[in-house]
């Protein structure tokens, strides 16, 4: 049950490129056995053979997060392969441009599927595991996105403020059975994702954001943690600016 | 991170949902009711007969085992599959009918006692054998036919079962009672989930007149006296049970307290109608001023061998004052699931998985139980390794294949498992086990944890082995239906005991 002879085995949703490559390289430089699931498997491949010589291990799968009767299999077969779980990271996440004016409800609906969707079809797999072994650490990815209704991204940030309410909630429901829930928020970092935005503030590198994170994940401070953790001042007077004001800027 | 890319709004596909049955639930682990032993497997909840036949026809194809298991209260690893599936009935919960007239219901695989006591006791029926803790399902219970406290009276839930469906490996769907295919009823009842899933049954509940029962408390000094009191009254207690301080030695030996309990007959109570109703049976919700769900935090402290002496000996001493009140009356609930009153009281024992407790019942003939009983309670205070808790009944022999009924007595002991004491106890239990075979004695699959092969060949009458043997081997050819007790019980091991 417990990791005697292995560091430790952690699942990483979204491994191919961003936070989730750099949590997984980390990961396995400490010696844990990773799994990884992202749609494109190439991406796997290449990240698998740059690890090869690392002192973990890294064995994936193609899956796309959108396809929920997929889902247990690939659980089913990574955990089994693993050897058991200690810690799951769900880390993939969608941000397509939205423009001013747009209203697209399909591309809207593609990003609840994979941000909020996919999510909770697979954090749901590890929280069910983690109840039942009574133990298990779980990190999802809120981000400042959640914090307010901005202008620019409407779903990307109800999104994010949907998986904070959701990671609460497993977090006061799975505290019983000694599972231990982050919510990290990741303020600007820089990954494929935010490539195209240009002026990110206070932006940060993925690696330093995953190194944060798996020190959020097994610190005891902090149930909801800023990465950096400078964002967690900016966030709290962003989130006091009253309304009438706040839709006036554009932060 | 998945990077943006323009086409993200046609192409990413939307959410698939799962349309088959599917497992769903994917992996978890699941473990026994003690949590010393358990596994992670895909777990699998039909929610229709038609649903359990694919899923073991699936597996089937597949050739992956699968365990069926209930609500999971079963000790040990009775409903635990370290090599394959687990197939949980638990969604299939509905009453299907209720005769008001009988008392008699139809019901669905997965609906526990609980459901099926609130479904009657409104309509002036109570089930005729609840076991200590509501929550078992009616498939688990069959499969296991367990017993109550009036199992000297009523027998065991078999006893008041009529019917059965069974979804046989096969996928074949078939009936079975005492008419139809007595056989497999009878070997199906206390199988242990190895012939077929359970996934209906027909039972007969008992017509009562108040919501209420009598209950007197009577301290006794040992184990002799508590017998003795025991047998002077199976002809007119509804039930018996003696609760066993096992700390207690020499001639306070199996010392304790017995509740002898009896129904009420019409117009004893003044307010049927107010007893009768739901709101009468809950039980209390704080215990000594402590919200319930957190006293198991107390007793984990008493949780070693000081504070449970200390423990024990305390109730033993409260049981003398209880007996001066002379007869009370409880709620149906509150008299039968004393389990229930403390949610989670098995955190007392450790939270940690493979930490816990089991529970180790030995079934002892009449004739040699009193000598048997002090045996046991001996060779444990020698070893230092004493239950926690220790419960006596009286017994009687029922028709089952596999039963562990018998006329005699039984004594159900709880000892707590952590990675310290795990050798010395599997170790004991196979001393004591011996003990148990040598008088004749029997076990009881839902709360085993130890027993192997040559315990199983020495306790069953050899006929109905084979026949159960043979049975198993028709319906299950394959051995699909599997769990870690049926490989450790009944697989070639040459031992007396093994540790689930």
């Amino acid at each position: 049950m417990n990791s005697i002879d292995s560091k430790g085995r952690a699942l990483v949703i979204g491994a191919s490129s961003g936070m989730g490559a750099a949590l997984v390289r980390q990961l396995v430089r400490e010696g844990y056995s990773v799994g990884g699931v992202a749609r494109r498997g190439e991406a796997l491949v290449a990240l698998a053979q740059e690890l090869a010589s690392e002192a973990g291990s890294f064995m994936h799968r193609a899956h796309d997060v959108t396809d929920a009767g997929e889902a247990p299999d690939v659980f089913d077969e990574l955990v089994s392969e693993l050897g058991g779980l200690d810690l799951f990271i769900y880390a993939a996440g969608v941000m397509p441009d939205v423009g001013p004016e747009e209203y697209d409800t399909e591309k809207d609906l593609a990003m609840i599927d994979v941000n909020l969707g996919g999510c909770v079809t697979w954090t749901n797999l590890a929280a069910r595991l983690f109840h039942t072994q009574r133990g298990g650490t779980i990190v999802g990815i809120g981000s400042i996105a959640g914090d307010r209704g901005r202008k620019g991204a409407p779903v990307y940030g109800a999104t994010k403020a949907a998986l904070a309410t959701y990671f609460e909630s497993l977090r006061n429901r799975l505290a019983e059975r000694r599972v231990k829930v982050v919510t990290v928020k990741p303020g600007m970092i820089e990954t494929p994702m935010t490539a195209h935005l240009d002026g990110l503030m206070m932006p940060v590198s993925a690696e330093r954001a995953a190194a944060d994170i798996l020190k959020a994940a097994r610190g005891r401070l902090f149930d909801v943690r800023h990465v950096p953790l400078r964002w967690l001042p900016v966030s709290l007077i962003i989130r006091a600016i009253p309304s009438f004001l706040f839709r006036r800027m554009s932060i | 991170m998945v990077p943006s890319d323009s086409t993200v709004g046609s192409g990413l596909p939307r959410r698939s949902r799962p349309t088959t049955l599917g497992p769903g639930a994917g992996v978890e682990y699941v473990e026994g009711w003690g949590m010393s032993t358990g596994a992670r497997s895909r777990v699998w909840r039909p929610r229709s007969p038609g649903e359990v036949a694919e899923a073991l026809v699936g597996a089937r194809d597949r050739g992956a085992s699968v365990a069926l298991r209930g609500s999971g209260c079963s000790y040990g690893d009775a409903s635990i599959n370290r090599e394959g599936d687990v197939l949980d009935v638990t969604r299939m919960n509905r009453i299907l009918s209720f005769d008001e007239a009988t008392g008699v219901a139809d019901c669905e695989a997965g609906v526990t006692i609980r459901d099926l006591w609130r479904h009657a006791l409104p309509r002036g029926y109570w089930p005729k054998v609840v076991s200590g803790t509501m929550f078992p399902t009616l498939a688990g219970a069959a499969g296991m036919n367990i017993h109550g406290k009036n199992n000297y009276k009523v027998g065991t839930i078999g006893d008041a079962i009529q019917d059965i469906d069974l979804v046989l490996p096969s996928g074949e769907q078939v009936l079975a009672s005492r008419e139809e295919r007595p056989d497999l009823f009878h070997a199906a009842i206390g199988g242990f989930g190895m012939l077929g899933a359970i996934t209906r049954v027909r039972i007969a509940t008992k017509k009562i007149h108040s919501g209420e029962i009598d209950v007197a408390g009577i301290s006794v000094p040992n184990i002799g006296a508590m017998m003795e009191y025991v047998d002077a009254h199976t002809d007119t207690a509804d039930y018996l049970v003696g609760w066993v301080d096992c700390f207690g030695s020499g001639g306070a030996a199996g010392r304790g307290l017995i509740h002898h309990a009896r129904y009420l007959g019409p117009g004893e109570d003044p307010a049927p109608e107010s007893t009768l109703s739901l709101a009468h049976q809950a039980l209390p919700a704080s215990i000594l001023g402590f919200p319930k769900s957190e006293v198991w935090r107390i007793l984990r402290l008493l949780a070693n061998e000081p504070g449970m002496r200390l423990l024990n000996f305390t109730k033993h001493q409260m049981g003398k004052l209880e007996q001066r009140k002379g007869w009370y009356r409880q709620s149906h609930a509150a008299f039968n699931f004393l389990l229930d009153f403390v949610p989670n009281w098995k955190f007392a024992y450790g939270r940690r998985p493979g930490t816990g407790l089991i529970q180790y019942q030995v079934f002892l003939p009449a004739e040699s139980a009193h000598d048997g009983f002090k045996e046991i309670l001996r060779r444990q205070q020698q070893r230092g390794l004493v239950s926690y808790l220790g419960v006596l009944k009286r017994h009687r022999p029922d028709p089952f294949l596999l039963t562990h009924g018998l006329d005699g007595w039984s004594m159900a002991m709880d000892f707590k498992v952590s990675d310290g004491r795990r050798h010395d106890l599997s170790s004991m239990c196979d001393e004591l086990t011996r003990v148990v075979l040598e008088r004749g004695g029997r076990f009881y699959f839902a709360k085993d944890s130890v027993l192997g092969p040559r315990a199983v060949e020495a306790m069953f009458d050899r006929d109905k082995l084979a026949a159960f043997r043979a049975l198993k081997a028709e319906l299950d050819p394959t051995e699909m239906l599997q769990t870690d007790l049926w490989r450790r019980a009944f697989g070639t091991a040459g031992v007396y005991t093994m540790s689930a």
